[in-house]
């Protein structure tokens, strides 16, 4: 005798291999198929799942192209004036110093407008943490240089690439960051494998298990890509940030403990 | 009971408010001649007084959005600057009204434009009252004329800027911040507890509970429908501010045959203007805006209603007096006397002003 399998003979708790956290709302992600955002939203709202700590979680998203962050996490957030991120957190922080704040920022809102906020906050060793997406380019602005856009590369503002005579070199504010004794752990990752998805996962769990301990900023870099930006496909992009973004921003941690690593 | 009386600055007197208003943080940046708020609530140590929080910040702008951040958490926050600091502030002010957050910003006004001087002013009166940064906003602003004002506007203020969800702007000037004078004192306020904050303002970002949805504090919104909705529902509150919550103060109006309307330290010259005036038999009298938003017109029309004239009197080239004209709406005629640069009239050449533009004219 013949058995068919039916839709629901497969649909079972039993079956359940994976499943969307109920941190992640129901609403589509405006990202670009490809893009990190998305990944990197759902691995923050997979720790505070896996920490308990939703109703104790304050999220501070910036402008940009995650200026809608608050669609997606499910979670209490407001939205920052482009790169004040960091103000509105140290506020809240204080305030509430038994909260998780997060702030959650792209390298035009980071690293070029909210210079001052960023390296001011980390310098008074606020207890926060800040998620810093770096894909060297403005996307929701359609694509233009940031403050780390590669040497050479083409943004809608640098068509003929970037020229450091012109304007300036890309700047590494996460190394700048770490040499502050502000910051307690600063680490560098990247989500465009499973391995790599793994290990920033385990470094956004340890800034926000670091929070607790009140011993300053933990600051978490995630390398990403932009290929609508970029003008490439997901797999070409993701291919041209390993051979281009990387070698300029390594992966791994940077300080751990309040000290630097030693390369 | 007795009340405690003091000798105090304005700034000082201003920044015992806030403590005694139970002010959960205050995030500023020095300047001239506001600098005391945050000298005085500094040495006072208002963290093992009341729990409070001061930060010196980077900058104003990371102050008014330290505000802000806090506000979003229904938290009692201020900030004090003066003229060009508040310039700065002018992108967070505007999204603090439009995410609808209250706070109680003070400017010590100093004159302008650009650096100008570090003396008195009243030159911002268009910034406050009309917007001030992006968009189709007002403020509650009120203008102190004493050091008692300073102090009791930061409770007055709370009050409002929670009752509607806006944030409010104390318009003083260098004068009134710092001048000494006596100021009674109230009954610590204690700051409100985090539970009592979750249930007081359920819009608040104190962390998503599983009984009700996550809270966004945010001023953006990409749908046009929805967002036109949301300013018109803005609108809709300043026009019930603008009916429910004018203060003004008249003085010797009843006989009066020409107004002075002033406000802050203008209107305190305005009194013994008054005085000069009567002396010589000219029987004038002060209307004082406290709210410059709302302005309060009809009252101002009313008062007017017989008067032969009227002098704006401010530290400006001239800005109340276009507010006034709008009340009167050419039932009287008005004129308006004003010094800049940080010079502050002397009663008597506010007196003779008078004169020249209505009796010798």
């Amino acid at each position: 005798m013949e058995e068919t399998i039916t839709k629901s003979d497969i649909i079972k708790p039993e079956n359940l291999v994976y499943k969307k956290t109920d941190l992640m709302t129901d609403n589509v992600l405006s990202y670009c198929p490809g893009c990190g955002h998305g990944t990197t939203h759902r691995i923050i709202m997979e720790t505070i799942e896996e920490m308990g700590v939703q109703k104790d979680t304050i999220g501070i998203a910036p402008v940009g192209c995650s200026v809608l962050a608050y669609e997606f996490m499910n979670i209490d957030m407001q939205q920052a004036a482009h790169g004040r991120a960091p103000a509105l957190a140290t506020a809240i922080k204080r305030l509430l110093p038994y909260k998780t704040v997060f702030t959650y920022q792209g390298d035009g809102d980071l690293a070029a407008i909210g210079t001052a906020e960023t390296i001011h906050a980390a310098n008074r060793g606020e207890n926060i943490t800040i998620i810093f997406i770096n894909n060297g380019i403005y996307g929701m602005t359609g694509g233009q240089m940031a403050p780390t856009t590669l040497e050479g590369m083409k943004s809608s503002t640098t068509p003929y690439g970037r020229d450091w005579e012109m304007m300036g070199h890309p700047l590494k504010i996460t190394e700048l960051l770490a040499q502050l004794p502000g910051t307690y752990f600063v680490s560098r990752q990247a989500v465009h494998t499973p391995a790599n998805v793994r290990k920033t996962k385990k470094a956004i769990r340890n800034a926000f298990e670091l929070q607790k301990l009140n011993r300053g900023m933990t600051f978490v870099e995630v390398v990403s890509n932009c290929n609508s930006g970029w003008k490439m496909t997901p797999v070409q992009a993701n291919q041209w940030m390993v051979e281009n973004m990387f070698p300029f921003y390594p992966l791994g941690d940077i300080k751990v403990d309040g000290e630097l690593v030693k390369k | 009971m007795k009340k405690e009386l003091r000798l105090m600055k304005g700034n000082e007197a201003f920044a015992e408010g806030a403590i005694r208003a139970g002010v959960d943080g205050y995030f500023g940046y020095p300047i001239t001649p506001q600098s005391e708020v945050m000298e005085y609530l500094t040495a006072e140590k208002p963290h093992e007084r009341t729990g409070m929080v001061v930060l010196q910040a980077e900058s104003e702008v990371a102050s008014i959005n330290m505000l802000y951040g806090g506000a979003g958490c229904g938290k009692k926050v201020m900030t004090s600057s003066s003229s060009p600091g508040i310039s700065l502030m002018q992108e967070g002010i505007s999204y603090m009204a439009g995410a609808e957050l209250p706070c109680i910003v003070l400017n010590v006004v100093r004159g302008g434009p650009g650096l100008g001087t570090i003396q008195p002013a009243q030159s911002d009166y268009f910034q406050a009252t009309k917007g001030g940064g992006h968009g189709d906003y007002r403020l509650i602003t009120l203008a102190p004329s004493s050091v008692q004002e300073m102090y009791d506007f930061v409770k007055l203020g709370y009050d409002l800027a929670f009752k509607y969800r806006t944030p409010v702007m104390v318009l003083s000037d260098g004068a009134i911040g710092q001048m000494m004078e006596k100021v009674e004192i109230d009954e610590q306020i204690p700051r409100t507890q985090d539970e009592e904050i979750r249930s007081k303002y359920p819009w608040a970002t104190m962390g998503k509970t599983p009984d009700r949805e996550r809270n966004i504090i945010t001023s953006l919104d990409l749908d046009p429908a929805r967002h036109e909705r949301h300013n018109l529902k803005l609108q809709a509150k300043y026009r019930e501010i603008e009916k429910a919550e004018i203060r003004f103060e008249t003085i010797q109006c009843e006989d009066a045959d020409f107004l002075f309307v002033a406000y802050g330290t203008s209107s305190r010259i305005c009194q013994k203007s008054i005085q000069l005036c009567r002396e010589k038999g000219i029987k004038v009298g002060l209307f004082r805006p406290i709210t410059l938003f709302p302005f309060p017109k009809n009252d101002l029309k009313q008062v007017a209603r017989g008067c032969k004239g009227i002098l704006s009197v401010e530290m400006s080239a001239g800005q109340m007096i276009e507010d006034i004209r709008l009340a009167i709406e050419g039932s009287v005629r008005s004129e308006h006397y004003g010094r800049m640069g940080g010079i502050i009239p002397s009663p008597i050449e506010v007196a003779e002003a008078l004169e020249q533009k209505f009796i010798k004219s």
